[in-house]
């Protein structure tokens, strides 16, 4: 029998389909400020202004858009091997830890030696802590989603410990380090900027977004240009044709996991050495989870996670000026805003894909095939 | 062999008339017309995407036609739904069974029609009439039996009585003996025989010329959607068939020289397998393959080789037993799929979509499967994607693979299309032995006969191949000799020669030293 497999042209399915998503998201969120008693129209404008209309505010957009890159490649690149790893917070908090004690310890060596050692260290106790689920899956059978939920509680249950009653300064009360050595503070994108000629604002973006820009590109060429990343996605696709192969599945999950932590754990390098200058309680703030969205709406590819991290950095950005300026609006009109992008984008993703089908649908080769 | 005087006076059992069906650009049915005789055995024959399933689905109510009209007993019914099939009197037994496999025989049939809330009234009931309509048509089954315990052949026989407790006077059968042994299929067609001599219409949906030829009154031949020929069976020949199917000429026999046996390539000692339950899957299987020949491995499906396939392959480790392969043991060092396939054996696995492929990758990204580390496919830590695209083009063009698009998803060729995408990958590396199974499943008529060349060009270069098949037309026509499984044994070896289809037959049942 000839199947067909009505498909969306690529561009409608990359672009098109968030992009309505995103307007259907935000014609709701319009209704619920309009019950709140403020007008959606100045809202929105509030909010892209906050995001965008100023050198200040693209700055912040894009330092809180780094972490959600880094999180967002690691939720995608588990995604291709057929994992589904929320367990990026647990993972950037335990790599932050490693970014941290280097510069701790190191916090006086010159940045070009201290900054190779923390990438190292973000990355290796990311891995180090999504390898342990990884392997619980791989030879035990544990599933992932529940093993790495539980990891997340415990890195936060350890941070805290650690923070509280063995790297806290002395003779203080809140529950962080000392600050890191001044060396070992990530260089600062206006200061970068001004070297070359160009004045911008002072913000906490930092080089730790151009270090999140080649890990897209890194993750881009593994997965896609590697002989690795062809083995990885083939057992994320069909784990039994890479049995076929020779491929291991469960090597596969193991590398997954390894490769998804270490991007997770960079996190910290914007975060603590970009702007915070220490390591403190709960300072991923959900950036992990938010990763699971930006994945989600980014199609899981670098392209795509790029471009829907800088929404939610925006987003992010947009909402706490929002908050500042509309007093009836708080912080959680964000979350809302938030949680409707991902509703739309990702779990009603199909309830715009069938009608786009219809109107722009193009049958795959496939009944001119059939001989 | 049409049925008695008085079904020529009845009008038709079913009536297609102009049923047309298009799913976005393909035409799946073109104005399909035929009409089915009360009281026959009818065949519905074509190659697989000729349309027939649309039909049957349109029938069935799975599917609604754009146009035309369906005709039961002579009259106009509309049919939305299979509950509007039943209605009509239609019954369908699909070629994967619809059964509850931990509900008894007896459940299962009454499932959804049990007669009110409470199940013990509905349950007598039923059983008084079943037990009737046993007798009435030889279809014993044990009602109170797990389904699960059954053999295929008598699920087969509860799919039938379901059918026919729902007061189905049609039935369609669809590929139904794709799953029986020889001698099932002779009961089968027993039964079939019975159902219409006491005035039960059936329609026979297969793509088995033989089966066509034994049992059917008149066969519909579809091709490319549309109804290409009506007749009276005993007026055409499985030639004629075969070209009306194919809309040419078929070599229905493969053409090949007598083999020339060489060295042991391949020496399989004592391999014994068993599954997750402890229950043995293989057990003591022993055989050698040498150059230059095919040796062939027929069973029922299920009855080990599979397993067997996956041992050699690699995919499964035995629980012991010895493979013997060039200066390897290759259970004792354990070797993976991978490294079996450097040493020079490959393998086309059974179920295509399941193992041999991904589904969503492009055509070039499914050829380097197993092969991902080949230097030619890589340029430093790189893939060459200009290399991999280049070899893909060059193996469509010598498989014959259309379109010739090695971007193209393969989910978006036709499954023969696959399935030569799959050996292109697996033989065009000239492997020493080659493994394969079902080559020809779920492929159409052409691309079987280009795939069973490619087999035969293989053997005469001088490897060795162990093909594992189900259809025993294959078995015959392709291998030089033959091993017959039951059970997880091998029950018999026969040459090429002294093999026919009754003792293969025997053997698959089970009946030790029937070949001998």
């Amino acid at each position: 029998m000839s199947t067909t497999t009505r498909q969306l042209p690529r561009w409608a399915d990359l672009v098109l389909l968030p992009l309505l998503g995103l307007v259907a998201a935000l014609l709701i969120s319009a209704g619920v400020i309009a019950l709140l008693g403020e007008s959606p129209w100045q809202a929105m404008k509030l909010l892209v202004d906050g995001a965008f209309g100023s050198q200040e505010s693209i700055g912040y957009s894009l330092y809180y858009a780094t972490n959600f890159i880094f999180t967002g490649l690691a939720v995608a690149v588990a995604f291709h091997a057929g994992l589904f790893n929320i367990g990026g917070e647990g993972q950037a908090y335990i790599g932050g830890l490693g970014a941290g004690l280097v510069c701790l310890w190191c916090g006086n060596w010159p940045f070009w030696a201290v900054l190779p050692l923390a990438i190292l260290a973000a990355a290796g106790f990311g891995a180090a802590w999504a390898f342990l689920p990884g392997w619980l899956q791989a030879k035990r059978g544990s599933h992932v989603v529940i093993t790495t939920i539980m990891f997340n509680f415990i890195a936060s249950a350890l941070m805290t410990y650690l923070l509280v009653n063995v790297l806290i300064k002395p003779g203080q009360q809140s529950p962080e380090t000392r600050e890191f050595g001044a060396n070992s503070w990530m260089p600062l994108a206006n200061e970068m900027l001004t070297k070359i000629g160009i004045n911008f604002a002072p913000t906490p973006l930092n080089l730790a977004f151009v270090l999140a820009m080649i890990a897209l590109i890194f993750v881009w060429l593994f997965l896609w240009r590697t002989r690795w990343g062809y083995a990885l996605r083939v057992a994320g696709q069909n784990p039994t044709a890479a049995l076929y192969a020779g491929i291991s599945p469960s090597g596969m999950t193991m590398l997954a996991m390894v490769l998804s932590g270490a991007l997770a754990g960079c996190l910290g390098l914007n975060e603590l050495m970009g702007s915070q200058h220490r390591i403190l309680i709960d300072f991923p703030g959900g950036a992990g989870f938010v990763g699971i969205a930006v994945a989600l709406m980014g199609r899981n590819h670098p392209v795509g996670i790029f471009l829907s991290a800088v929404l939610f950095g925006a987003l992010y950005q947009g909402g706490s000026q929002l908050t500042f300026d509309m007093p009836h609006i708080n912080r959680d009109m964000v979350v809302v805003i938030q949680g409707l992008v991902i509703l739309f984008c990702g779990a009603l993703e199909n309830m715009f894909r069938r009608p786009l089908t219809a109107l722009l649908g193009r049958r795959a080769e496939r009944g001119k095939v059939e001989s | 062999m049409t049925a008695d005087s008085s079904a020529a006076l009845r009008s038709p059992a079913l009536e297609l008339r102009g049923i047309d069906k298009r799913f976005g650009t393909v035409h799946a049915n073109r104005a399909v017309s035929f009409v089915v005789k009360a009281g026959s055995v009818h065949g519905l024959i074509g190659e697989n995407g000729a349309g027939k399933s649309t039909a049957m689905n349109i029938v069935y109510g799975f599917h609604r036609a754009d146009a035309g009209e369906i005709l039961v007993n002579g009259r106009p019914v509309q049919i939305h739904s299979p509950q509007d099939a039943i209605a009509a009197g239609i019954g369908m037994v699909h070629q994967h069974f619809m059964l509850v496999e931990n509900f008894t025989a007896l459940e299962n049939i009454v499932l959804g029609v049990e007669g009110g809330p409470l199940l013990a009234k509905g349950l007598r009931r039923a059983r008084k009439e079943l037990e009737q309509l046993g007798r009435d048509y030889g279809l014993e089954v044990p009602l109170d039996a797990v389904t699960e315990t059954l053999s295929v052949g008598l699920q087969q026989r509860v799919e039938i009585l379901k059918a026919l407790y729902r007061k189905a006077e049609i039935l369609i059968l669809d590929e139904p003996t794709a799953v029986l042994t020889p001698r099932e299929v002779d009961q089968f067609f027993l039964m079939l025989r019975r159902l219409r001599d006491q005035g039960k219409t059936v329609l026979l949906v297969t793509h088995k010329l033989r089966e066509i030829m034994a049992i059917t009154d008149r066969v519909t031949v579809m091709r490319q959607g549309a109804v290409v020929a009506e007749v009276e069976t005993e007026t055409t020949s499985p030639r004629e068939l075969a070209e009306k199917m194919v809309g040419r000429a078929v070599l229905l026999k493969v053409d090949k020289k007598p083999a020339q046996p060489g060295g042991v390539l391949l020496s399989v000692r004592n391999i014994e397998v068993r599954d997750q339950h402890g229950v043995a899957r293989l057990k003591n299987a022993s055989f050698d393959l040498r150059a230059g020949e095919i040796v062939g491995v027929a069973g029922v499906a299920g009855n080990g080789q599979s397993e067997l396939l996956e041992v050699l392959s690699g995919m499964r480790q035995p629980m012991r037993g010895e493979i013997l392969f060039g200066d390897s043991d290759l259970v004792a060092e354990r070797l993976d799929p991978h490294q079996r396939r450097k040493l020079g054996l490959a393998h086309v696995p059974e179920d295509r979509l399941k193992v041999g492929v991904v589904a969503g990758f492009s055509a070039q990204s499914n050829l380097i499967l197993g092969y991902q580390d080949r230097a030619d496919f890589n340029r430093g830590v790189f893939l060459d994607d200009r290399a991999i695209a280049v070899d893909c083009e060059r193996k469509m063009v010598d498989y014959d693979v259309r379109p010739r698009l090695p971007a193209l998803r393969l989910s978006a060729f036709s499954g023969g299309n696959q399935q030569k995408l799959v050996i292109a990958r697996e033989v065009d590396c000239t492997p020493k032995v080659l493994l394969v199974g079902q080559p020809t499943r779920g492929v159409d008529i052409g691309a079987i006969e280009f795939i069973h060349q490619r087999l035969v060009a293989l053997r005469d270069a001088g490897k060795g191949v162990l093909l594992v098949s189900v259809e025993l037309d294959e078995i015959l026509g392709l291998a030089d000799r033959i091993l017959v499984m039951a059970a997880g044994e091998i029950v018999g070896e026969l040459s090429r020669e002294e093999a026919t289809e009754e003792k293969i037959g025997l053997l698959m049942a089970g009946v030790k030293g029937a070949g001998a």
